[in-house]
């Protein structure tokens, strides 16, 4: 792995078409990565394989209507079929009782279907020449030349720049729609620029993920990035550094590896990022929660041993000087773990255990377990656990 | 009709059998598509036929033998496995279930298409056929018991996987109906929730697999999704959607067949697109809950509320100091009421039409009909 890696970086530095491999792999990502981050927020996840699956027979039909193949030609069909896909997605949810699933299902299979018609006709009627085409659909990264990088530099500028632009407006659609609508924002037009901005961010990807996984990287790195933060800036930034990172990567293992195709292999990496910070993010993260939930029931199972050791030297005239055995509280509370809370409490000063292995409470221990008993904690009910 | 021209349409012996499988496919996923379709959960169709792929192809590196049940089993328990890890996600309360689709598909798709390309370059399992299903070829891989040709394959597979949808829909039919359209009842009768949920999934998975190599994965959610919610908008009746939406799903496969025969283009992107068509029509021209059935509604709507309008300012002012001015149709145009001119005309003539109101030159008066619409409209 560490070898891969240094082959990777010195390779990097020496080869032209790798770096424009990379640098054109790590611009998708960062593009997708922040406007994912919105399509995400605002629940549009699935929205992104619609839109970049309705890409392909726009792709297909600017070439078969212009015989080029210059990316800005093919970007400019797939933006239009993939804008016209999102259109009639909120157009059936509107208009009818057609749910968005269902909408979303029905538009992206029969747009694909058409690209994949139009795909075979371009196969069997245009003869060879347009041989180029079918790598969107998995894409292909080593395909990938300086004018490629030119137009998705371009586009991605285009895109972050109006994302800037519009920062509070989109922030405020995101978050509250409806405040923003009686703010007096034009909630529908904004939709629709950002919609728009989503379907340029898909299409800029689509030569190097390919029309059937870029939907992955428009939803993995806002999921791996909203485990970090809570602040929708470095959510948006966080998710494009996800996003580039995974593109670089990704690229730079499919081109170095042998028939390692190059979409699939940034959608491992993103989603390994993903599932990393699922795990591992230390506020949200599960890991993290797992041990704090532990914790929690660790501090409960004291309490409520501490909470019994107390009842029962409240029997006694001299609270502090009534021993009592582990297996009388193990009776009481029917808990695991009773020596080990005991234990706790002993570190803690407020227990302690005689050389006959009873156990008393010390004086601190008395004042705590009458506060606990007092502020009518979990296990603390007067009257009950008579010995 | 002159024969040569009849002779064109007739349908070769292999062209009859496509067609049929991609009936009996049709069927089968509209079957339990329309349950997906109504349980929301659509695009879980679209999740489970991209992620069978690395079930198949682990299977296939076993056995090798892609003819062979047990890539059908494994496949579909990765179907399952998508479903289970979707929802382990989406209650780990970190993502939204779509986000969470969006997260898990993808991945096990490009496992599928890295385990592909990496380790099974050269053998009769490519992702061409594995996305697009190689339909054309369908008669050729005949089933042959003890010598006898019993006819394709792929007929009985489906043809099979159908049936069983069939039993299963007929015979939980009342489970599914309940389950589907009040699960907490559901519940509290005693039916699990999460076994319908699961046990759907399942036949949603074997279907997938099944339809695999005919309709390839990417488009089975066309025929799972598209005809059932055409079927949607023409009925309110469970039992009618199901069997509409499988009427509806053989025609879109017919029609593709045939388009795709015509042009010589792919069979399963044209039955897709044909089926995508159907839902089109539909959405535009059903009766009650079509696009133009709708536009109409809301027109009709907005020139009745207008009439209703008319009538409860003539009934306002019958009998006050101001009846005589407020009455005049030129008063309606003026500023009060904020009316255009044309606006008014048509909607004091088409409130006279319907007996609301009678004229007498500028001079409105409300009937007896009016003064009812106008309290009626008050009261609610």
């Amino acid at each position: 792995m560490l070898a891969l890696g240094i082959g990777a970086l010195s390779a990097l530095a020496t080869d032209y078409t790798l770096r424009t491999v990379a640098l054109g792999s790590a611009a998708l990502g960062l593009v997708s990565g922040a406007l994912g981050a919105f399509a995400v927020l605002r629940r549009q996840s699935l929205l992104g394989d619609a839109v970049s699956h309705a890409a392909l027979p726009g792709i297909v039909l600017a070439f078969l209507l212009t015989g080029s193949k210059a990316p800005l030609v093919l970007v400019v069909g797939a933006a239009l079929t993939g804008w016209l896909a999102s259109l009639l997605v909120l157009l059936i949810v509107r208009a009818s009782r057609i749910k968005l699933d269902s909408a979303l299902g029905i538009v992206l299979s029969s747009f694909f279907g058409l690209g994949l018609v139009l795909l075979s006709l371009a196969q069997r009627h245009a003869g060879a020449s347009q041989a180029g085409l079918d790598r969107f659909l998995f894409g292909q990264a080593a395909a990938l030349v300086g004018a490629d990088l030119v137009t998705m530099a371009g586009l991605g500028a285009l895109v972050l720049a109006a994302l800037l632009l519009f920062w509070k407006e989109f922030k405020l659609l995101s978050f509250d729609a409806a405040f923003a609508g009686s703010l007096g924002l034009p909630v529908r037009r904004l939709e629709v620029v950002l919609t728009s901005l989503l379907v340029l961010a898909i299409v800029i990807g689509l030569q190097t993920v390919g029309v059937v996984l870029m939907s992955a990287m428009i939803v993995a790195p806002a999921t791996a990035a909203r485990q970090w933060t809570d602040r929708l800036g470095r959510l948006v930034l966080l998710a494009g550094a996800f996003g580039a990172l995974a593109g670089l990567v990704g690229a730079l293992l499919s081109s170095l590896v042998p028939r390692l195709p190059t979409g699939p292999t940034i959608v491992l990496a993103i989603t390994a990022i993903a599932v990393l910070s699922l795990l591992f993010a230390p506020q949200r993260g599960l890991v993290a929660a797992r041990l704090r939930a532990a914790r929690q029931r660790r501090r409960l199972q004291v309490d409520a041993v501490l909470a019994d050791l107390y009842r029962l030297a409240a029997q006694h005239p001299e609270p502090a000087a009534a021993p009592h055995a582990a297996a009388v509280l193990r009776a009481m509370s029917e808990r695991h773990g009773v020596l080990r809370s005991l234990g706790r409490l002993a570190e803690t000063g407020l227990a302690r255990e005689d050389a006959d292995g009873r156990w008393r409470l010390t004086p601190a221990g008395v004042a705590a377990g009458r506060r606990l008993a007092e502020t009518g904690a979990p296990g603390a009910e007067p009257g009950s656990g008579e010995p | 009709m002159n024969p040569d021209a009849l002779a064109s349409f007739a349908l070769s012996a292999p062209q009859i059998e496509i067609l049929a499988i991609a009936m009996v496919t049709a069927v089968g996923c509209a079957l339990v598509g329309s349950f997906l379709m109504l349980r929301r959960l659509a695009m879980l169709s679209d999740a489970i036929s991209h992620s069978i792929l690395p079930g198949i192809v682990v299977a296939f590196f076993v056995v090798k033998d892609l003819a062979s049940p047990w890539l059908v089993l494994a496949a579909a328990a990765t179907g399952v496995l998508t479903v289970f890890l979707v929802e382990l996600l989406h209650r780990s309360g970190r993502l939204k279930e779509d986000a969470a689709i969006g997260l898990v598909f993808p991945a096990l798709f490009s496992l599928g298409i890295v385990l592909i390309t990496r380790y099974a370059g050269n053998v009769h399992l490519d992702t061409d056929a594995v996305l697009l299903g190689e339909l054309a070829f369908a008669p050729f891989d005949r089933l042959l018991v003890a010598g006898r040709d019993l006819g394709p394959r792929h007929l009985w597979v489906m043809g099979g996987i159908t049936l069983l949808n069939l039993a299963a829909v007929t015979v939980f039919f009342k489970e599914l109906k309940l389950a589907t359209f009040d699960a907490g009842l559901a519940a509290t009768l005693g039916l699990s929730p999460a076994l319908i949920h699961y046990g759907l999934v399942t036949l949603v998975s074997l279907t997938a697999v099944g339809a695999f190599d005919a309709v390839g994965l990417i488009l089975l959610v066309a025929l799972m999704i598209a005809p059932p919610a055409a079927a949607y908008l023409l009925t309110d009746r469970l039992h009618w959607l199901l069997v509409v939406a499988c009427g509806l799903g053989a025609l879109a496969a017919a029609l593709g067949y045939g388009a795709a025969a015509a042009l010589d283009a792919s069979i399963a992107g044209s039955m897709a697109v044909a089926s995508g068509l159907v839902f089109g029509v539909i959405f535009l021209v059903a009766p009650r809950r079509g696009l133009l059935a709708e536009v109409a509604r809301r027109r009709r709507q907005k020139w009745e509320f207008a009439q209703t309008m008319l009538a409860i300012h003539l009934a306002q002012h019958e009998g006050d100091a101001d009846e005589e001015e407020e009455s005049r149709e030129d008063h309606l145009r003026g500023r009060h009421v904020g009316w255009t001119p044309a606006f008014t005309a048509r909607v004091v003539s088409l409130a006279e039409r319907r007996g609301l109101v009678t004229r007498a030159g500028e001079r409105l008066h409300l009937t007896e009909l009016g003064r009812g619409a106008a309290a009626k409209a008050l009261a609610r």
